[in-house]
């Protein structure tokens, strides 16, 4: 972002804090950008003539005297076909070296999309992983976070997604990203040659944590532009948001805001669903998909942030280690993905929604025997089978290595049942157990 | 009128500088370029008024021109609400053009062109007073009652009431004259400031009548009334919009107003997709005929929403006026409540718990009591069946909005994450939840004159065996499966037996989603009477196994259409099982 000629310049800061500085100045326009001693600033305040502006690197070194232009504009990012396999940061300029983005400018975090306009999500996003395919599928149009703990592989399981999901482009918003998972994403992006339809908006640790506001409406931009102009499928990976949302308490401590629950903003739920609601089925065929990653501090998910999250998004999926078979799997119970009805038994073979439920129920019915194990109680023989079960549906189905087809996935649950249990234990419809039970 | 120049801008809270007089709660237009935002007073201070703007405030400058309107918000009524999908601000969404909304656009709540069915109901002579019916025109196939305008005070004599025929809204259909001899004409449509109640009836006696929403948890063990209040809190996940959309579905109600209130678009799309499709299973015709939705779902603008669940109330209140049976769905209040704190923080006031504004209890409770069963001044009643859902923090049912709201609605469905995880849907926790309407002697009286004598009774019966099947879950739980009688067992598995056969139901089934009364009273007789028979058991394990096959029995039939071929054999081979084990 250049200055042009004859702007006006203004050297007279009154107020800095720690992430903001304050002037007079008139003629300015809310949200408008602005440069202040060379660093990215933008409008949060206007009371009469007292301009007051949030400087996303931070205030430290800022001089009462420094130059301050107001660019006359929000935030913009300039979007063509050539932003694909390319590499930006939080303010879309090029971070890989190569040239600048020529192309029309559009504002970010710009307006929503009219309710009676949206299409109802009908595509199904196969991905391979059981864990996810048969009990949570995933939809396009959908949005859906993984709620993990630091120390889970979210960010591999989630490239693994997103190379095998069948989508036309694929949009990282990386925020507060290491190095070491930025490389990562690089490097398995590159290896697996599908680097031209990828395109990376990345704020590392290693950048002001106030940037990290603007990388999902960047990457959100970005994705607009291709699913309204172009038509396509578009996956948005939002990693992390839970470094989001601190970043929104940082600023909002810094205005002096009240802080509710957790010391969050007030706002946060507003602020969380702007993002996620930028998900959609557009009626051309185009479409916005995002899976994100939202951090749990110990699996708590009465947080603010997963709980907010929670509640905008189209259900969660968790990772756990099943220390029985000493594999990562997809979390049966507490997964979900609300949008599946949509799809499974319609888009998938109609016994699928019965099968995943018998299934998970006879799952749960394990998870009891396995407490009354540790009470030191008898089992019964159906809690010794329930236990056999499931460690073969963990083993052949919920662990995250598995990569089968739909229909597979099924006739390999039936064929559990049929090892395990007798029809009227698995409380199916009888059409159903007529057609599919294997006959022995 | 009143103008004035903004002074100062946080996020979507502006001071505006103004130059004459103004009231709380006036709607006044902001000039941002060609368009023009909508915004609300909220404060005044010496010459400045705060006000809040429905829209984003990007771009907007000091000194950009505010003109202020006289009036608060208001919604339009009319014929033609119905089947519409209006924005927080009776916007109508489907006249708008383009895929993404655009700042500033409004565009018109009713067709000024068409034309409607005209038929006069009042004649020369009648005198009149606000909300009198002086004709009617049908509305998709509801009698849409033209009303003398709610904001008329005193009586009126009609002087003439204009022939059947066909007439567009603004044309004259009535004129009446004033005490003084004032002739006022009377078209099809009125305005109305939706912060302010419509009063327009005589009285509003207890609500007594049971409003049947097809779910068997809510009709048989937690019935809610013609005219009741209820909430659904729960934790996300635990299927709170899935009860709605069923409720909506099914509920024998003329009229829905669904407000989507801060919650998933995609959900609200999910209504729009299905409702044109879906029969209404009284009339035949499909739902999206007596349905009107508002739409403000969580990414549009955040200042709208408080304005949306006003909005719905509004249009409810309407349709109360003309006689008919309104329920109105709210998903969700708790975004209502923090579009409210958002606003009582930018504008730095003292907060309460969780930040929260301090007059929220009172503000929800105002709201609630809006709803209700009345006598109109003709004789016939009216009423609107008001269901909010809750999304407490945390799933914490201690914070403020769950607790305001707990005092003034009379149904409580708790949401349990518990049975939401073992799958057990509609997650509605029969023990916790409650229902005071069950409670009241005109309801009891409704139950044995419409439903059977030994009602109330068998209602009472199925919650005793559900606390003490709960009872010996953990007494086995702590004793081990050996460690009890096997009588515990059996007492056990016949709570089961409720829970799978009554309390669950799925609503994703073509057949099982909606249970009219009819069955509802079979099914549960059919239950007790398992309860009441004596079983003989050798050991605990023959005990759950037997169960096991009556529930998928009983569940067989849930899926079969009541009283079909396939019900009754269901019913047959139920019945063989049974008579395996019956000792009495």
């Amino acid at each position: 972002m250049e200055t042009k000629a004859f702007q006006k310049i203004y050297t007279k800061i009154s107020q800095i804090t720690k992430a903001t500085c304050s002037l007079k100045a008139t003629n300015i326009g809310y949200e408008e950008m602005a440069i202040v001693h060379g660093r990215l600033a933008q409008v949060v305040k206007i009371v009469g003539e007292n301009v007051t502006l949030q400087i996303f690197s931070g205030t430290e070194g800022i001089p009462t005297n420094a130059e301050v232009i107001f660019l006359g504009h929000p935030p913009v990012l300039k979007v063509s076909d050539e932003l694909s396999g390319r590499f930006f940061n939080a303010y879309g300029e090029p971070i890989d070296g190569g040239p600048v983005i020529d192309g029309e400018e559009r504002q970010i975090g710009g307006p929503s999309v009219n309710p009676v306009r949206r299409k109802q999500p009908s595509e199904f996003i196969p991905t391979g992983i059981a864990g996810i395919d048969l009990n949570n599928a995933l939809v396009t149009g959908q949005k859906i976070p993984f709620f993990a703990d630091p120390d889970q592989p979210f960010n591999q399981v989630m490239a693994m997604v997103a190379l095998r999901a069948d989508a036309d482009k694929i949009i990282l918003g990386g925020m507060g990203l290491t190095n070491d998972d930025y490389l990562y994403y690089k490097n398995v992006f590159d290896n697996a040659g599908a680097l031209d339809r990828i395109i990376s908006f990345v704020n590392t640790t290693e950048n002001p944590p106030v940037e990290r506001l603007l990388v999902p409406d960047m990457a959100l931009t970005a994705a607009e532009y291709f699913a309204v102009d172009k038509n396509q499928k578009v996956l948005v990976l939002l990693t992390d948001m839970t470094l989001y949302a601190d970043a929104l308490s940082i600023v909002s401590n810094r205005m002096d805001q009240i802080p509710s629950k957790d010391s969050m903003p007030g706002s946060l739920y507003s602020d969380l669903a702007k993002i996620y609601e930028k998900a959609v089925q557009f009626p051309d065929g185009g479409s916005i998909t995002i899976i994100a990653v939202t951090t749990l501090s110990g699996g708590d998910i009465t947080h603010a942030i997963p709980d907010n999250t929670g509640y905008i998004t189209e259900g969660q999926l968790f990772l756990r280690k099943d220390t029985d078979i000493g594999k990562v799997i997809v979390d049966p119970f507490r997964s979900l993905s609300r949008l599946k009805q949509l799809v499974i038994g319609k888009k998938t073979r109609a016994d699928h929604p019965q099968v995943m439920n018998a299934a998970i129920r006879l799952y749960a019915d394990a998870a009891n025997a396995k407490t009354k194990l540790e009470n030191g109680f008898d089992l019964t023989d159906y809690d010794e089978r329930t236990l056999h079960f499931a460690k073969d549906y963990s083993e052949k189905l919920l662990a995250i290595d598995v990569n089968i087809e739909v229909d597979k996935m099924l006739s390999t649950t039936w064929d559990l049942f049929n090892i395990h249990f007798k029809p009227a234990e698995v409380g199916i419809k009888q059409e159903f157990v007529d057609k599919y039970w294997p006959k022995n | 009128m009143t103008r004035g120049k903004v002074a100062g801008i946080i996020a979507n809270l502006v001071f505006v500088e103004v130059d004459g007089p103004v009231h709380q709660n006036e709607i006044c237009y902001i000039k941002l370029g060609e368009i023009k935002l909508m915004a609300e007073i909220i404060k005044v201070m010496g010459t400045q008024a705060y006000v809040q703007v429905f829209e984003s405030t990007r771009g907007l400058k000091i000194n950009d021109t505010v003109e202020f309107t006289g009036h608060m918000l208001e919604v339009t009524l009319g014929p033609g609400i119905l089947s519409k999908n209006f924005d927080g601000l009776q916007n109508d969404l489907d006249k708008m053009e383009g895929v993404f909304l655009k700042r500033g656009e409004q565009t018109n709540p009713l067709e000024d062109d068409k034309l409607w069915e005209f038929k006069p109901l009042a004649k020369p002579g009648d005198v009149v007073i606000a909300g009198s019916w002086l004709g009617e025109v049908k509305e998709n196939w509801m009698p849409h009652k033209i009303m003398v305008p709610f904001k008329f005070d005193g009586k009126f004599t009609v002087k003439s009431v204009t022939a059947e025929g066909n007439y567009k809204i603004n044309d004259t259909i009535a004129v009446v004259t004033d005490a003084n001899g004032k002739d006022i004409n009377i078209t099809m449509v009125q305005k109305w400031p939706v912060k302010i109640p419509i009063k327009a009836y005589k009285e509003k006696p207890r609500p007594f009548k049971l409003l049947e929403t097809g779910v068997r948890v809510i009709d048989t063990l937690n019935p809610i009334a013609e005219g009741g209040t209820g909430f659904i809190p729960g934790p996300f996940g635990t299927g709170k919009t899935v009860l709605q959309h069923a409720i909506s579905k099914q509920a024998e109600a003329d009229m829905i107003i669904v407000a989507a209130c801060g919650e998933r678009a995609n959900e609200v799309v999910e209504i729009f997709t299905e409702f044109p499709e879906l029969d209404d299973p009284r009339t035949g015709r499909k739902l999206m005929e007596r349905t009107t939705i508002i739409a403000n779902t969580s990414n549009m603008p955040v200042a709208a929403r408080e304005a949306s669940v006003y909005t719905a109330m509004t249009l409810g209140e309407y349709y109360r006026a003309m006689g008919l049976k309104v329920l109105m769905l709210a998903d969700s209040t708790s975004r209502w409540a923090q579009a409210l704190r958002e606003m009582s923080n930018r504008m730095e006031e003292l907060p309460g718990q969780d930040a929260f504004p301090m007059d929220l209890p009172a503000i929800i409770s105002n709201f609630y009591s809006r709803a209700g069963f009345v006598y109109l001044n003709n004789g016939a009643s009216g009423s609107i069946t008001f269901i909010g859902t809750v999304s407490p923090a945390g799933g914490n049912l201690k914070e403020p909005v769950t607790e305001s709201t707990k005092k003034a609605a009379r149904c409580f469905y708790a949401l349990s994450q518990q049975r939401a995880d073992s799958k057990r849907y509609p997650a509605i926790d029969p023990l916790d939840s409650y229902s005071k309407y069950a409670e009241y002697p005109e309801v009891i009286e409704y139950f044995v004159k419409n439903i059977e004598p030994e009602w109330p009774q068998k209602i009472t019966l199925a919650r005793d065996i559900l606390i003490r099947g709960r009872e010996v879950a953990e007494q086995i739980n702590i004793l081990g499966d050996d460690g009890v009688p096997i009588e515990y067992h059996e007492r056990f598995w016949k709570a089961e037996v409720i829970d799978f056969v009554i309390l669950q139901q799925d609503a994703f089934d073509k057949i099982d989603a909606s249970c009219p009364m009819e069955r509802q009273k079979y099914m549960l007789t059919s239950v007790l009477n398992i309860y009441k028979t004596k079983f003989s058991f050798e050991t605990f394990d023959e005990v759950s196994s037997y169960f096991k096959r009556i529930i998928n029995q009983m569940k067989q039939m849930n899926y079969s259409e009541f009283d079909s071929e396939k019900f009754i054999k269901n019913e047959k081979e139920l019945n063989t099982i049974i008579d395996e084990r019956k000792t009495a």
